[in-house]
């Protein structure tokens, strides 16, 4: 599996960290409550097809990236940079 | 149906097999039955076998997409072990391993349940301490372990390499009852058993929705027609997201792959099973002659049911950092099974908002040990209403509450890191 970082180009899947769904960059306000807390650190709606996930490109240039995948094939449909402004900061 | 026995297997022998019947029969649906188990692997056939034996509940049906059997149960590295060290982890995995010392007794059945001992290698003295502290926890709830040192692990496993001087071996935890079954035969012995009560096993039966009305459940949908029932139990693992959502319920869960892999059958020469504790690596010798081994998670998100390469090679790498001596022999397959991982590490089983609809999931990649204990304990939540004393600890609420999170590595929240 490859994934092609905005930056360094297409690279082998062992230059990048997994970070898990990108609910990761939506991170709710302290008093958000209990639901929204739930919902950002437990519950995933784990679909069998794409989904976007959050990667870190670790032994490159460290960028966060945003990678919409297919989890049944794992094609990489795209690759965009979490600083692009189309994401809320993490 | 046959009982088996030696005398059995002799007669049998000298009369061409001619004798034997099948293990289950092949039932039409029924329209309604008292409760319905969707998912026919470990889990869910020993939730039915219980759901029989122990609470009279016959009328039943384990609804199974595909067959008897060929899922993670069909495919998984085989080891039986209670080591764990967290109150509430702790007791339900000694449960379960004296449900597997008279699991063959009890379902008339050889699952080749083998208690060959489990050692659990060290190569730190802070490791060392952690085993100390995991083996007093062991000895506490009434299972055994031993502190092996050094020359302890080289009388048990005199061909690791000694020598190696990044990962030096310090000793290692030797759990004795720990050991390995033949997981066909699991299934294959549950269900039997669970037919052999009454259980409908109906195969080829993919649920395709789940009826509520009134926030209590009243059937499934399914490939072979309408089935009714007031009671379901969800026991699907890596595929549990797609299952709940059915029924509106979104988990704690995300689904990983977890490669693992078979050389070709070898004369015997591994004894035990052995885990390395410098990189993720366990083996043991299958009863074929075959050794079978696996390492982590390919740390993403799958279903695809195969692994890539960097996994495959590590546990390799690690494998003949460990001992070299199988670098000689030919690997002939390897598969990747779909985990259902929880965000503590550990398993639910409970019920659910919805009234009648049971969930049994969250075994990440450890459930094979878990199928006897894990049954036991789900039937009597869904025949009584109440927890198993033994299970208590596995609600589906801790998560959302943070009270009792069961983190057994202390990794932390994120799903893939167990």
């Amino acid at each position: 599996m490859r994934l092609t970082c905005p930056i360094c180009g297409a690279r082998d899947r062992r230059e990048f960290y997994y970070q898990g769904d990108a609910v990761a960059l939506y991170r709710p306000a302290p008093d958000a409550g209990v639901d929204a807390w739930d919902d950002y650190v437990h519950l995933r709606d784990n679909p069998a097809g794409v989904r976007r996930e959050l990667w870190q490109h670790e032994a490159g240039c460290g960028a966060w990236l945003v990678a919409e995948r297919n989890t049944t094939t794992h094609d990489v449909l795209s690759v965009s940079l979490v600083t692009d402004g189309t994401e809320r900061g993490a | 149906m046959v009982k088996f026995s030696g005398l059995r297997v002799l007669k049998e022998g000298l009369t061409g097999n001619t004798g034997w019947s099948p293990h289950w029969r092949d039932p039409e649906p029924r329209s309604e039955y008292d409760a319905l188990i969707i998912g026919g692997g470990g889990h869910g056939l020993s939730t039915a076998y219980y759901l029989a034996k122990n609470h009279g509940m016959t009328n039943i049906a384990v609804l199974e997409k595909g067959y008897i059997g060929g899922g993670n149960i069909g495919r998984n590295t085989t080891i039986v072990r209670a080591n764990y060290f967290l109150p509430g982890n702790s007791e339900f995995y000694s449960h379960s391993l004296k449900l597997w010392e008279g699991l063959e007794e009890d379902l008339n059945y050889n699952v080749m349940h083998s208690q060959r001992g489990m050692i659990n290698l060290f190569h730190s003295d802070g490791q060392r301490d952690a085993f100390v502290r995991r083996g007093n926890a062991m000895v506490n709830q009434g299972d055994d372990a031993i502190l092996l040192d050094r020359e302890g692990v080289r009388d048990h496993l005199p061909y690791l390499d000694f020598e190696n001087t990044r990962f030096p071996i310090y000793g290692g935890l030797y759990h004795p009852r720990g050991g390995t079954a033949r997981h066909d035969a699991v299934a294959w012995g549950y269900a039997r058993g669970a037919d052999q009560r009454g259980v409908d096993l109906l195969q080829n039966c993919e649920v395709t929705g789940i009826d509520i009305e009134n926030g209590g459940v009243r059937g499934v949908q399914t490939t072979r027609g309408v089935i009714r029932a007031r009671k379901v139990g969800i026991v699907v693992a890596g595929r549990s997201g797609q299952v709940a959502a059915m029924a509106g319920l979104r988990l704690p869960i995300e689904s990983h792959i977890l490669q693992a892999f078979v050389t070709e059958g070898l004369k015997p020469c591994i004894d035990h099973v052995v885990t390395f504790g410098m990189g993720h690596f366990y083996i043991s010798q299958s009863d074929k002659g075959g050794l079978v081994f696996g390492g982590d998670l390919d740390f993403y998100a799958s279903y695809a049911s195969r692994g890539n390469l960097p996994t495959a090679e590590h546990v390799m790498e690690a494998g003949m950092t460990l001992m070299p001596m199988i670098g000689k022999a030919k690997l002939l397959r390897s598969w990747g099974g779909i985990m259902d991982m929880t965000p503590d590490g550990s398993p639910i089983i409970d019920r659910t908002d919805t009234n009648g609809l049971f969930l049994n999931c969250g075994w990440c990649y450890g459930g094979f040990k878990a199928v006897p204990a894990s049954g036991d304990a789900f039937a009597h939540l869904m025949a009584t209403g109440r927890h198993h004393t033994d299970a208590q600890a596995f609600r589906l609420d801790r998560f959302r509450t943070g009270r009792g999170i069961l983190d057994e590595e202390g990794t932390g929240s994120q799903h893939n890191l167990h």
